[in-house]
């Protein structure tokens, strides 16, 4: 082998992972370095604090409503749209025109941008002038806040991210539907399994790897919402839609508490990182295998 | 009759007087089954276009504001179809900031980020996939971490980076962080490693040089999932509204979700029918490009959920 064909590998890989180091790597060490630091971004002098900015951070009242919030919005967001989007792919688990159209509809929200989803569900959300109140009204319902009580905005919050995601759920389901092969259907109807018992013996088993991997990438993306709360909310009202990456955008780029948004930032990384880790021994030790 | 029913169940014949009776039965309860499943048709149906209509209506209540006049938004029950088609409101819209420039820059970006991602991601793919190489399981860690962990998460330091290199309000800023994808190396990976050996056998054979034959052959074999990979980078950095709203400062390299979340603040919250009519100017590209590529969308998306 001629000394460049042992380099080529090299040379071909060099450019994307120079790419990854530059703005991925390295950020990641930066950050958890900076996360010790008490810096205003302008100061050209950095004080080192150590580990006071997690102290401060899981002692101070707002964090922790950050993380409920966080945590809730997560949870409800994952169970909602990971349930429902099981439950559109086995209804509409054909292949027709028709259902191909209604595949194709609730899909459309996952490719449109969530600046224009934001902006539309604040307009339907709009406590006055608002169609969602005259739709609930239609069926006898009061006037609800939507996203101005505490009460209601976060729920609010995770409607809009259900509407946008079970859509796209739903036809992931449906992929991994169509790649049970025949057969195994044909055998338990040969065996006259009830319908229930083929779902919970059968076709939930054979799902698993893909409710796994639908489950993780919801909870890596809740965790991260941003520009719905950007947008929407600004994580009020008083505070109640206040999640993790929003929070350490306000501390950072407003408050200008780098050293502090950091050390939000890398429990925030812990956190994916953690959810990351489970995924892979989860998918390698317990789900079921063709 | 019900005895006959149970009869018919099992199957048992009864004597010749039974059997008139049981095929009477039999097609009775025939019947009943066409209508049964007339029923479920016509309310399956009937879900389907309510689910329809979930999905479509805010699209819809989204069109008919952005055509109305301010007082009309205001009416109920709601007007589905104005009185007067209000197309000022997309002027309105289009005037409340530099939308020209929104809009090249929406393109430079998307379009600047695509072209160094299959730059990047073309040949690492294919060197992860063909070639044995020292510390290649190490670089390959580094694109799955990259593709585990969002980039959500560290844009503070990214920022700071950018800030030092003088690259904020930039479009070079906004595009060198996207420049690879680990999400398309581990497709086109995925892709490169199922080509036959046999393949590349004949060609090497022909001494032929070793990028043309990845340039003409082995490239060529993967297109349906550079179109997907490119159509799944375009439209997510086209609707990226985190990043230029972290790394910009100005209007100079600012894209057009920005400038539509701008009408809000320039033109005070209650103006419906000319936000949307913003709106609508974000959404409509992608919607066409949807319904008329839908299928070859659809699977861009789905299809990382699969493998």
């Amino acid at each position: 082998m001629t000394l460049w064909a042992k380099l080529r590998p090299y040379g071909m890989v060099a450019p994307a992972i120079l790419v990854f180091s530059l703005f991925f790597i390295y950020p990641i060490f930066y950050m958890i370095y900076l996360s010790m630091f008490d810096w205003n971004f302008v100061s050209p002098t950095k004080a080192f604090v150590g580990l006071q900015n997690f102290q401060d951070l899981l002692s101070e009242e707002d964090f922790r409503k950050v993380l409920t919030n966080t945590s809730i919005y997560t949870i409800l967001t994952v169970t909602l749209t990971t349930g429902l989007a099981l439950l559109l792919a086995l209804w509409l688990n054909k292949r027709n025109i028709f259902h191909g159209f209604v595949q194709g509809a609730i899909f459309s929200p996952h490719i449109i941008s969530l600046v224009s989803i934001s902006l539309l569900w604040s307009w339907l959300m709009d406590p006055e002038y608002g169609l969602l109140n005259w739709v609930i009204g239609l069926v006898g319902f009061g006037k609800l806040q939507w996203l101005s009580h505490p009460s209601t905005a976060l729920v609010s919050l995770v409607m809009v991210a259900v509407w946008k995601g079970v859509g796209y759920n739903a036809l992931v389901f449906i992929a991994g539907l169509q790649s049970i092969p025949a057969d195994i259907y044909e055998a338990a109807s040969l065996d006259r399994s009830k319908p229930w018992t083929t779902f919970t013996k059968l076709i939930l088993p054979m799902l698993s790897p893909t409710i796994f991997f639908l489950v993780i990438i919801n909870m890596i993306g809740s965790f991260q919402v941003f520009e719905t709360i950007a947008i929407m909310t600004q994580g009020g009202p008083i505070n109640s839609t206040n999640t993790l990456v929003y929070y350490i955008y306000e501390n950072g780029f407003r408050f200008f508490k780098i050293g502090y948004a950091s050390a939000a930032g890398v429990i925030l990384l812990i956190i994916v990182g953690i959810l990351t880790i489970v995924y892979f021994k989860l998918l390698s030790n317990r789900v079921h295998y063709r | 009759m019900l005895k006959s029913v149970n009869d018919t169940i099992s199957g048992v014949p009864i004597g010749a007087a039974a059997k008139n009776d049981r095929v009477f039965v039999r097609s009775k309860r025939q019947a009943l089954r066409r209508t049964l499943r007339a029923i479920l048709q016509v309310v399956n149906y009937a879900g389907l276009l309510g689910l329809v209509l979930v999905f479509a209506m805010p699209f819809g209540w989204m069109l008919s504001t952005s055509l109305k006049t301010l007082p009309e938004t205001m009416i109920f029950p709601p007007e589905w179809i104005p009185h007067n088609f209000v197309w000022q409101n997309f002027a309105d819209a289009w005037n409340t900031g530099p939308f020209l420039s929104y809009f090249v820059n929406s393109v430079v970006i998307a379009v600047g980020i695509l072209v160094l991602q299959m730059l990047t991601c073309i040949p690492a793919a294919y060197a992860f996939a063909r070639y044995k190489f020292k510390g290649s399981g190490f670089l390959f860690g580094i694109v799955m971490v990259t593709l585990m962990i969002p980039g959500q998460l560290i844009f503070l330091p990214v920022y700071l980076e950018l800030s030092a290199f003088k690259l904020l309000n930039t479009h070079l800023g906004l595009i060198l962080p996207f420049a690879s994808s680990a999400f398309g190396i581990f497709l086109l990976r995925q892709a490169f490693k199922q080509i036959s050996e046999e393949l590349l056998e004949a060609a090497r054979l022909d001494q032929a040089a070793e990028w043309k034959i990845i340039l003409q052959i082995m490239v060529p074999m993967v297109k349906p999932v550079l179109v997907t990979f490119a159509l799944f980078s375009f439209i997510a950095h086209w609707n990226d509204y985190f990043w230029p709203l972290v790394m910009t400062t100005n209007e100079t390299a600012r894209t057009l979700p920005l400038g539509i979340a701008k009408i809000r603040e320039v033109e005070g919250v209650a103006t419906w029918n000319i936000l949307m009519a913003g709106n609508l100017i974000l959404v409509a590209p992608i919607l066409a490009v949807f319904f008329l590529s839908q299928r070859q969308i659809i699977k861009a998306f789905v299809y990382n959920g699969v493998k």
